[in-house]
């Protein structure tokens, strides 16, 4: 806290923000106006106007007025935003609690080059930090700045350049999207819409309402998911995993490497023939409205869907380390999980716990040992009799776990020991740095491996 | 090596350079959950007595005896999940084990404590009982110690708080 760098000058947000706001609510507003024009009469659209004007005004007002009142600075190693016009907000964001730095551009700001700035601290999301909306340069230089003071370089380092690792053809985004069991529901439904139309006309009329219904429905989630997930492409810096991703409104990312608190690549059963995977990092901090439902951590996707190599080339490039030797659980686990037997395994080294899990979907979860929360051991009455344990090695987040399935009950005792011993040691050799005088004194991040380090 | 044996008879030598001893929560639980079944028990008794009593005085006993037998087996059953409960401070991690059908035991280091909870409901108070809870970055962390004297719970809370902010590790 002695000697901060200089406060930079107070600094606004881009005058064509209330816009941009306003242009949220306005823009429907105007659609909706102009679809009900052609269909009404002239006396029953005259009361509508004003009060549709009225509001779009208020909106504008309000943005202005909000606009007014809010600005930022860079005070030192923190970046302080105020707002508010009756409730006055002052937010200060230290750098070093930095968990992920997001530039995102809604379609129109993206058509006026403007850009939102959205900072991730762990905590809850009124811990968040938004700028929306700066002068798209500004955000980009401002993102630059927080994530070199994050890594405890000084402000004015350039941003490092991004090696890209993969992207996502739209053509295996799309296939991925129509590859869910949601699409097999549907499938089923038009099976039973035949079924019942040989039997019965009314049956058939009243299912397929409800396949129409559903196939709208499932039309929406496929268009969000495709329009939030275009253009993927994911590459490594060395101030963080860098994500650019969006088909009207674009989102750049960057999530320094050393907030992950845990790895996961899933294979859903469907994705399988074409040996495509997803792979998740977890973050500390809670969800925003954009993201995951889970509370505790956030769930990034790092490859939306991709092959295995990728996949794995991100995964070691987060992880830093080789996969740890796994082995199955014993024979006689077979009996307490026959249905997910095929694919149980697990181990761990002095860095990182793996495990694998799942009975038709395949998920992997890489806990780095400096991240564990804590330990558990679990045998239930059927484990007992069979001479089984579990054991849980937590993360930060409500189920994010690396799960020791079935192993035999002395190898779990021993496990839970070793666990925590090296956890222990981990988190010793790799602190973290929360105050200021460790972030800026430290040796510097643990950086991602090169990207060309092809196995 | 072993941390705690899988049929449950952890002691204190259970644990290689253990930095204390096992400790259990105080023998007032059991009588607490002992009331609060023969209570219950009571209760249940009387009303089945009282509905089955009113066909006939045969049906009415019977229900109130199967309802007291009901009671006695979950007794059994209490006394064995009070027994489970045992906690060990280490020099580094908190260790709980509890669960008779489920054996569950967590290993919380003291650098990842967010916060201790200790809670007493108007019955543990009355008991001069309470609850302590750790809490971590991580939800499924469930160590919990029931039924602890007020004293101890306090002395616990203040040694977990203390470590827990020397040792204090960020996300």
């Amino acid at each position: 806290m002695t000697g901060p760098p200089p406060a930079t000058p107070w600094q606004r947000l881009h005058p064509l923000t209330p816009v941009v706001r306003a242009g949220r609510v306005v823009l429907p507003l105007l659609v909706v106006l102009a679809a009900s024009a052609p269909g009404q009469q002239g006396s029953s659209r005259s009361p509508v106007l004003p009060y549709d004007l009225g509001l779009i005004a208020l909106v504008v007002v309000l943005g202005v007025v909000q606009w007014l009142v809010t600005r930022w600075r860079i005070e030192g190693t923190t970046l302080r935003i105020e707002s508010g016009l009756l409730r006055r907000d002052s937010r200060q964001l230290p750098v070093a609690r930095i968990q992920a730095v997001d530039v995102i551009q809604p379609f129109l700001a993206r058509v006026l080059g403007l850009a939102e700035l959205r900072i991730r601290l762990a905590g809850s999301s009124s811990a968040n930090g938004r700028l929306a909306f700066l002068a798209e340069p500004v955000a980009q230089e401002l993102r630059a700045r927080l994530l070199a003071a994050h890594h405890g370089l000084d402000m004015a380092t350039p941003e490092p350049p991004e090696h890209p690792v993969a992207s996502v053809p739209t053509a295996r985004l799309v296939g991925s999207v129509v590859l869910s069991s949601a699409t097999l529901v549907s499938v089923a439904l038009v099976v039973a819409v035949a079924v019942s139309a040989s039997v019965s006309r009314a049956a058939a009329v009243a299912l397929g309402g409800t396949l129409v219904a559903y196939l709208f429905g499932l039309g929406r989630v496929v268009w969000r998911r495709v329009a939030e997930q275009y253009g993927f492409s994911v590459g490594q810096a060395p101030d963080g995993i860098r994500i650019h991703r969006g088909l009207l409104g674009r989102v750049a990312e960057t999530i320094p490497v050393r907030r992950v608190q845990a790895v996961r690549l899933v294979e859903p059963l469907l994705w399988r023939p074409f040996g495509w995977c997803r792979l998740e990092v977890e973050l500390a901090g809670s969800a925003g409205r954009d993201q995951g439902t889970r509370s505790g951590t956030v769930t990034r996707a790092l490859l939306p869907v991709g092959h295995a190599a990728e996949a794995g080339l991100l995964a070691r490039g987060v992880l830093g380390s080789k996969d740890p030797p796994l082995a199955p659980p014993p024979p006689r686990a077979r009996l307490k999980a026959p249905l997910s037997y095929h694919f149980l395994a697990a181990g761990h080294d002095e860095d990182l716990a793996v495990a694998v899990t799942g009975r038709v979907r395949k998920v992997t979860c890489w806990v780095p040992l400096d991240k564990v929360q804590s330990v558990r051991r679990v045998q239930g009455p059927l484990q007992r009799r069979l001479g089984l344990s579990t054991v849980h090695v937590d993360a930060a987040g409500r189920g994010v776990r690396a799960q020791f399935r079935d192993r035999a009950a002395p190898e779990a005792d021993r496990l839970v020991e070793d666990l925590a011993q090296q956890a222990r040691r981990a988190r010793r050799a790799r602190p973290e740095a929360l105050d200021f005088g460790a972030s800026s004194a430290g040796p510097g991040p643990p950086l991602p491996r090169a990207v060309d380090r092809e196995d | 090596m072993a941390l705690v044996t899988t049929t449950g008879s952890g002691g204190p030598d259970a644990v290689p350079g253990a930095g204390g001893q096992w400790r259990s929560p105080s023998p007032r639980l059991w009588v607490m959950r002992r009331a609060e079944v023969v209570v219950a028990c009571a209760v249940v008794a009387g009303a089945v007595g009282g509905a089955a009593g009113s066909a006939s005085a045969a049906a009415g006993f019977g229900g109130a005896a199967g309802a007291v037998v009901l009671g006695a087996a979950v007794l059994v059953f209490v006394r064995n999940r009070f027994r489970s409960w045992r906690y060990l401070e280490r020099d580094e991690d908190l260790i709980v084990a509890r669960g008779v059908m489920f054996r569950r035991l967590s290993v919380v280091p003291y650098g990842r404590m967010q916060f201790v909870d200790v809670t007493a409901g108007p019955l543990e108070r009355g008991f001069g009982l309470a609850t302590v809870k750790l809490h971590t970055a991580a939800a499924a962390t469930d160590a919990r110690i029931p039924g602890l004297e007020r004293q101890e719970a306090d002395r616990l809370r203040n040694r977990l708080s203390a470590l827990g902010e020397a040792k204090a590790q960020g996300l």
